[in-house]
């Protein structure tokens, strides 16, 4: 679908008049990210990591590709596989750098894509599917994420998997088979690697495949925008080709300044030590801690330090860290205000930038070791985690008294909308 | 409905950690977690800087030629440096005939060609360093039960590499009568070594170098044990990455085009806009 005024694809010469009869490949490319696809007026940068996070995507893909043709999944040779490429392969540490920091890049980039999210109301109706597909790829990021960091084989890699794996183990009666199985032994192993290492090769092509439909289901219902009123006119619109290519052109450039500059001067800036030891199932390092993206998660998974009831510590920790994701599935519903942006929310405004303090904490003590104070920190802070999301988001939304709307994007952006005020009313 | 399902499922997770930090804030009030000697005496490394250092860093050629023969003369005894071949040498200004003549020095394991047994042949480039013990179980007996870690890596598999391993090497010290007065079971165990720069306090290692002079530089380089330790430590930061000065290097023509391309593409990003941003009176 898309609006009545989008330009439509007119082929002028023989060869693309013959390929669109054929195959319309070029005007699916021209009414996704072509002129066809008209888009708000009045997006701010936030709506640019939209297209940072499939650059990331793309780097990550282009790099680990070659990697891989370099890298040797065996316990045995992991670990010297990853050095040889540092060493030996021609500007293989530029592509080892550039996938391990790629990694961080694409989460700074997520994260800023989904708080984007939760600022403007972006997961609500109409886009309630585009959301639900932003958190399915979420999710997989994870898990790539996760089992790409074993794949060096160091100590970090081990006793990451061994833990991550640990907590499958908590589950009652199938816990510890589960985990074995998962492994595909006692402890992680060249089984555990060897499976590792093919699911992190699938998992991107499956993360392109979820991309796709979340693109589809977005240009269903349009881009929302800043002001969370939705299109009414032309007026309100531009073309994405040549607006929001350009828009997102600079903010590349901006966006590949910093993560080179991460690259070739802090390249083991946000990695660990520990994991240039090699795995040694032997000796546990002294504090075992995730890459830094898993943090807010990991804070919440060690809040739970106390059996509640019947159930136990670990299986509260469990339940709460992949609840603490799965809870943004229910988003769409839990938030009850009609009015999207967060801009027009003085109360939520308030509550969301509690959160984002809040996560940032959750962040910090997950990073920390599992010690006094940040352990009964982190316990208060995931305490606001899941009260905002489960009690205060839906009571605020249906009790708050929103700000007035302004009556179009036009308007919003020039003061005044002639167009609109001239149309009919809905 | 859903509603109330969310606030049931909040309540839940919320109570379950106020119990638990009740249980924690308890427990935190009625036994304190005791203090450690680790905690109160250990050390961050000290402040030392290397050529390397900065986004301009160079590695100092003259200096890892004489990290490299504090490496050879003294720590090689017991620390392998089994990522490192004797070709790589190249890079710290060896020429073809002295890399070769490096090698030739050390002794490797082959293979005799006319029996197939197992034996020992000099060096050839194409060899790695190699290790001082036959095996793990080799490295304990002769280090008091502590196997001499790799170097090849150390100055990235330690936070702070080449001051701590600076630091650690010139860190030997009598253990202070303050921690044994603090902390009476703390003592040093026999056959370990006090160094506060190490995480436990107590390492297993011997002071490696011990007097000036040990290692007699060619360069005229007075061999000062806090030389030597400098001078290892640069040494130890090149072998955990060789490609450290060509990455330094790529990054400033790859920062300087991109800042090009990012001005570019902002000014196209303008000129395409200009109509659009106008307010209308």
């Amino acid at each position: 679908m898309s609006f009545p005024w989008a330009h439509e694809y007119t082929p002028s010469h023989p060869f693309m008049k013959w390929m669109d009869e054929k195959l319309p490949l070029p005007r699916l490319v021209y009414n996704s990210v072509g002129s066809g696809y008209p888009v708000p007026r009045n997006l701010n940068y936030f709506w640019n990591f939209g297209f940072l996070a499939l650059a990331c995507l793309g780097i990550q893909i282009v790099t680990g590709v070659i990697l891989a043709m370099h890298y040797a999944a065996n316990a045995g040779v992991a670990f010297d596989s990853v050095e040889h490429i540092m060493r030996d392969v021609n500007w293989g540490w530029m592509l080892r750098y550039a996938h391990a920091n790629g990694a961080s890049a694409f989460f700074v980039v997520i994260y800023i894509h989904i708080f984007r999210g939760f600022f403007y109301g972006s997961y609500k109706a109409p886009r309630e599917m585009v959301w639900l597909l932003g958190v399915v790829i979420f999710l997989l990021m994870m898990a790539t994420a996760f089992m790409g960091y074993v794949l060096p084989w160091g100590q970090m890699s081990f006793w990451g998997a061994k833990v991550i794996t640990g907590l499958f183990s908590a589950i009652p009666l199938v816990g510890e088979p589960l985990q074995q199985w998962l492994l595909g032994g006692f402890a992680p192993d060249n089984a555990s690697l060897n499976r590792f290492f093919s699911l992190h090769y699938l998992l991107p092509f499956v993360i392109v495949g979820v991309v796709v439909l979340h693109i589809w289901a977005l240009h269903i219902p349009g881009s929302s925008n800043p002001t969370g009123v939705e299109v009414k006119s032309e007026s309100d619109t531009v073309p994405f080709y040549p607006y929001y290519i350009a828009k997102d052109g600079w903010a590349m450039g901006l966006f590949a300044f910093l993560y080179c500059a991460m690259l070739f001067f802090f390249p083991n800036a946000l990695g660990h030590p520990d994991n240039y030891v090699p795995a040694n199932p032997m000796s546990t390092p002294a504090h075992i801690v995730p890459e830094w993206y898993f943090w807010p998660f990991y804070a919440i998974l060690r809040a739970f330090t106390s059996d509640f009831f019947f159930i136990p510590a670990k299986l509260m920790g469990v339940l709460a860290m992949f609840s603490a994701i799965l809870v943004w599935f229910f988003l769409p519903w839990l938030d009850r205000s009609p009015v999207r942006s967060g801009s027009y929310r003085p109360a939520f405004k308030k509550f969301f930038i509690i959160l984002l303090i809040d996560v940032l904490i959750l962040g910090y003590c997950g990073g920390a070791p599992a010690a006094e104070p940040y352990v009964m920190i982190s316990q208060i802070a995931a305490i606001y985690y899941f009260a905002h999301f489960l009690i205060i988001l839906p009571i605020v939304s249906s009790i708050e008294r929103p700000d007035p709307l302004p009556f179009s994007i036009t308007e919003a952006v020039l003061g005044s909308d002639e167009q609109a005020a001239l149309a009919p009313a809905e | 409905m859903i509603r109330i399902i969310s606030i049931l499922v909040g309540l839940f997770f919320t109570l379950g950690l106020a119990w638990s930090f009740g249980n924690g804030a308890y427990t935190a009030i009625t036994e304190p977690a005791p203090v450690t000697a680790e905690h109160e005496f250990h050390l961050v490394p000290k402040e030392v800087h290397f050529a390397s250092d900065g986004p301009f860093g160079k590695f100092d050629r003259q200096q890892l030629q004489r990290g490299f023969q504090v490496y050879k003369e003294v720590c090689s005894a017991c620390h392998s440096l089994r990522l490192v071949a004797f070709r790589d040498l190249a890079a710290l200004g060896y020429n073809e005939a002295e890399v070769k003549a490096i090698a030739k020095g050390f002794q490797v394991p082959g293979i005799d060609p006319n029996t197939g047994e197992a034996n020992m042949r000099p060096g050839l480039p194409t060899d790695y360093f190699p290790k001082p013990f036959a095996n793990d179980v080799a490295a304990r007996a002769a280090n008091n039960n502590a196997i001499p870690p790799d170097l090849s890596l150390i100055t990235k598999a330690r936070h702070d590499g080449g001051p701590y391993v600076y630091s650690l090497l010139t860190g030997f010290q009598a253990q202070p009568a303050e921690l044994l007065k603090e902390f009476p079971d703390a003592k040093t165990p026999n056959g370990l070594h006090y160094n506060p720069y190490f995480a436990n306090l107590n390492l297993a290692m011997a002071p490696p170098l011990t007097a000036d002079g040990q290692v007699q530089y060619g360069d005229g380089t007075k061999s000062t044990v806090d030389q030597m330790a400098k001078d290892v430590s640069a040494f130890l930061i090149w072998t955990a990455e060789p490609k450290l000065e060509k990455r330094k290097q790529t990054g400033w023509p790859v920062l300087g085009f991109l800042l090009f391309a990012t001005v570019l593409g902002y000014m196209s990003y303008r000129s395409i806009w200009a109509e659009k941003k106008k307010k209308k009176a």
